[in-house]
């Protein structure tokens, strides 16, 4: 997301993107994957947004947004961490880290912390399942996370300096 | 440069065949007895070794080339997976035929100074068997008993380079297509090849491009199904990352056989590193003229377009994919129609998994005989395996259809971590089952795993030891499709989260026998009523537990214990007479609930006790805390 961007020009850059599709309707999702990029969620009026421009009801732009995990609609922290759930990171201990990033960030998956720092989430499997457990904060990932401390330092990183 | 012709073809692939000179065994380490040849560094980029640091690996070792003026004698590249993802990031060197393991930044310099300039092997990166202590600095025992047919170019080419993609003979298997055979005898040849999508059902598909093909209609479509959902596999992804080429080659080849002009490419957003490659693949193709109207100078035209998924389980589902590509829910439809009758915006479409589009130009190029010598009697060919849990080595395995689990798991996979136990092999994700050590023997095919109660699936193959609990591991994959469930039909709405919550039940403690016959009542159901393949195989992982290891459900449900010791609900943490009354685990119990004077043997109350066993992870007394 664009932070020097201001709203209208979020707007203008999606409309811009719609405009250069020769299918609309049917380019729905990638819309939405676009509108998600510069918007980094998708809002009530997004959805109604794209809703006009591509001539479809926005129940059925809601049907999708809700339908596809990857869509969100609340706004995200500056950092997403995420932890593999997949069978190979289950059977080393995911249950356990994700446990371990609920207590070190006091939230719950699929929250938000209250300085909007970090959300937690869960993926399944993203390859790397030779260091598992792992979890991937902004795309990056740690692997054989074990130790509370481990966690810890990982997190630390991605706290400002104070 | 657009290739004009078979000709054009040809010489390019001449002009290429440079590129992978180097690319062979000489066996000599250092700068000279090398024939002359330019070393090449490759440093896997697989999605294992790229999560552990391969690319700052390969930029310091271009950086520390650049330095000591070795750049022109040594270039350094990033292919797909390797395979051997346990001791990543791995490095392999060309024409020296050495691979090193747990590649590290700081092992750059060391690598450079000794291998290059001294001309020694840096020991201590070499692979050392964990039980013989033997050293392999090439033939790693790991690749035994592998064989590369899907994979034969991942890890190999540098798939950002459409060049060597055609030096290692891409697009001749489409030439071949386009101006030597008949579309029947394309069909024909893949028919008499034996090979089954590699998708999960193993659906011969020769039959399904011909009915496609025999499909009436104006326009007809192909989809590449690269929604790799499966959560433990990730096959398709080496594929789409370091052979993106083989794919778009094996969609125009699908392209000309059932008369479609165009294609999709339908990838889970969660891959952006096979999206990055696929466009670039893409972009290379058409400029080629090997994507575009007119290919290789013949009359056929065919382009292919991305779709990115947007996380939805029940999208691999062809018509639910289908529906998805269209920008709507990914919901089913029932079938009949098949999508090879009425598909994509009405149209008659043929959808492929990556891995089984893959093996398709090395099957025209080879032959059907040559494809179908290989592999059992029904199952033909090779089956990619993404081999993970409890097991020694973690990676990427191709064999042969009718290998054991035992061969997978003991040889290649260098067997069970810690020298634990093998309790079972978890195959087929989601829909599929746990298979028991005494099928350990059994030749793993389609047909086997299904009459074992398990399934092919797209290949994940999960190891898990005495410490995993079954009851367990069947809840976390009803957990997954209850999650995944798109709502569409009752069976598997209602009926997922009704057999996960039984199962939570067991798990707690809390159930009785006749939870446990309704549970395996309802598993009959669903598979029974539900509308797709997704529901109607959700009870699988239930099913197959049941069948072998009823046992340790009826330990959770009558003696509310859990055998692996997994189930926190059913563990009881004791402090025994060893007790010193070191006053350690009073202190660190979160709920305060060890009571005990300096000195004399506590004791842990057990309403309140949460089982997290912080007390006895702190306890220094061997027997002094016991769990059971």
């Amino acid at each position: 997301m664009c932070d020097s961007a201001s709203p209208n020009q979020f707007a203008q850059k999606l409309d811009s993107y719609i405009d250069s599709l020769t299918h609309k309707k049917e380019n729905l999702i990638g819309v939405l994957h676009y509108a998600q990029e510069i918007y980094g969620y998708l809002p009530d009026n997004v959805q109604w947004h794209i809703a006009q421009r591509l001539d479809i009801p926005s129940a059925a732009v809601y049907g999708v947004v809700s339908f596809y995990s990857f869509f969100t609609m609340i706004p995200r922290g500056e950092h997403v961490v995420n932890v593999c759930t997949g069978t190979a990171c289950f059977v080393r201990g995911a249950e356990k880290l994700k446990e371990e990033l609920e207590n070190q960030l006091k939230i719950k998956a699929g929250e938000t912390t209250p300085d909007n720092l970090f959300t937690l989430e869960t993926l399944r499997c993203v390859g790397a399942c030779g260091l598992a457990p792992v979890m991937i904060v902004d795309g990056e990932v740690h692997g054989r996370m074990h130790e509370a401390q481990d966690i810890n330092e990982v997190l630390a990183k991605y706290r400002p300096e104070s | 440069m657009k290739l004009k012709n078979t000709d054009a073809l040809n010489e390019l692939q001449a002009q290429s065949l440079k590129l992978l000179e180097s690319r062979r065994a000489i066996d000599s380490v250092g700068t000279k007895n090398a024939q002359g040849l330019v070393r090449h560094v490759m440093v896997c980029g697989g999605p294992g070794c790229h999560s552990s640091g391969s690319p700052r690996i390969a930029e310091r070792l271009e950086e520390e080339l650049n330095r000591r003026g070795l750049t022109e004698q040594i270039k350094v590249f990033q292919p797909g997976c390797f395979g051997f993802c346990e001791k990543g990031p791995m490095m392999e060197i060309f024409p020296d035929n050495v691979t090193y393991c747990e590649v590290s930044e700081e092992d750059v310099t060391t690598i450079v100074e000794e291998h290059f300039i001294q001309g020694n092997l840096v020991e201590h990166l070499v692979f050392m068997d964990p039980n013989t202590k033997e050293r392999f600095a090439t033939n790693i025992p790991f690749y035994d008993g592998q064989l590369r047919i899907a994979l034969r170019n991942v890890g190999y080419i540098a798939p950002e380079n459409i060049l060597e993609y055609i030096a290692a003979d891409g697009y001749q298997a489409l030439a071949k297509v386009l101006f030597t055979m008949k579309p029947f005898e394309v069909i024909d040849v893949l028919k008499q090849s034996g090979l089954r999508g590699r998708g999960g059902a193993g659906f011969p598909t020769g039959t399904k491009w011909e009915f496609t093909r025999k499909s009436e209609a104006d326009q007809r479509y192909i989809i590449c199904n690269a929604d790799e959902g499966d959560p433990g596999a990730f096959m398709d992804r080496s594929v789409l990352e370091g052979d993106p080429h083989s794919v778009l080659e094996a969609m125009l080849i699908a392209g000309s056989a059932i008369g479609a002009s165009e294609g999709f490419i339908y990838v889970r957003a969660e891959y952006p590193a096979a999206i990055h490659r696929l466009k670039i693949a893409i972009a290379q193709a058409r400029e080629y003229g090997l994507l575009g109207k007119g290919i290789l100078g013949s009359d056929f035209c065919f382009d292919i377009e991305l779709k990115l998924g947007a996380g939805a389980f029940v999208c691999g589902e062809e018509t639910a994919l289908i529906h998805s590509i269209e920008g709507a829910r990914g919901e089913p439809s029932v079938k009949p129609p098949f999508p090879a009758q009425k598909g994509l915006w009405g149209k008659p479409t043929c959808v492929n998994n990556v891995e089984t589009l893959a093996n398709i130009p090395p099957i025209i190029l080879k032959g059907a005989e040559w494809f179908s010598a290989i592999g059992t009697e029904k199952s033909k060919g090779t089956k990619v395996f993404a081999l993970a849990g409890k097991v020694n080595n973690v990676g990427l395995v191709e064999v042969p259809m009718g290998t054991t689990l035992r061969q997978i798991i003991f040889d290649i996979g260098g067997g069970i971590k810690q020298r634990k136990t093998f309790k079972a092999a978890q195959t087929g994700g989601p829909s599929g089952g746990c298979i028991p050590t005494k099928y350990l023997d059994s030749p793993i095919d389609y047909e086997s795993l299904t009459a074992i109660g398990s399934m092919m699936g797209s290949g994940g193959l999960i190891v898990l030891d005495e410490d995993d609990c079954m009851v367990n591991i069947a809840k976390f994959f009803q957990e997954f499709t209850m999650d995944e469930s798109c709502g569409r039909c009752t069976a598997c709405r209602v009926g997922t989260k009704r057999l996960y919550e039984i199962l939570t039940k067991i798990t707690e403690g809390k159930a009785t026998l006749e939870d446990l016959d309704n549970l395996e009542k309802l598993c009959h159901i669903i598979k029974d009523t539900a509308l797709c393949g997704l529901g109607q195989s959700a009870p699988n992982p239930i099913l197959s537990t049941l069948k072998y290891f009823r046992e340790e459900y009826i330990a959770h449900v009558v003696d509310k214990t859990c055998p692996a010791g997994v189930c926190t609900h059913l563990l009881k943490y004791e402090i025994t007479d060893k007790c010193v009354g070191c006053t350690l685990c009073v202190k660190k119990c979160p709920m305060h609930c060890i009571t005990g004077t300096v000195k004399k043997r506590h004791v842990i109350d057990q309403e309140r006790c949460l089982k997290c066993g912080a007390c006895m992870d702190q306890c220094r007394v061997v027997g002094a805390i016991i769990r059971h």
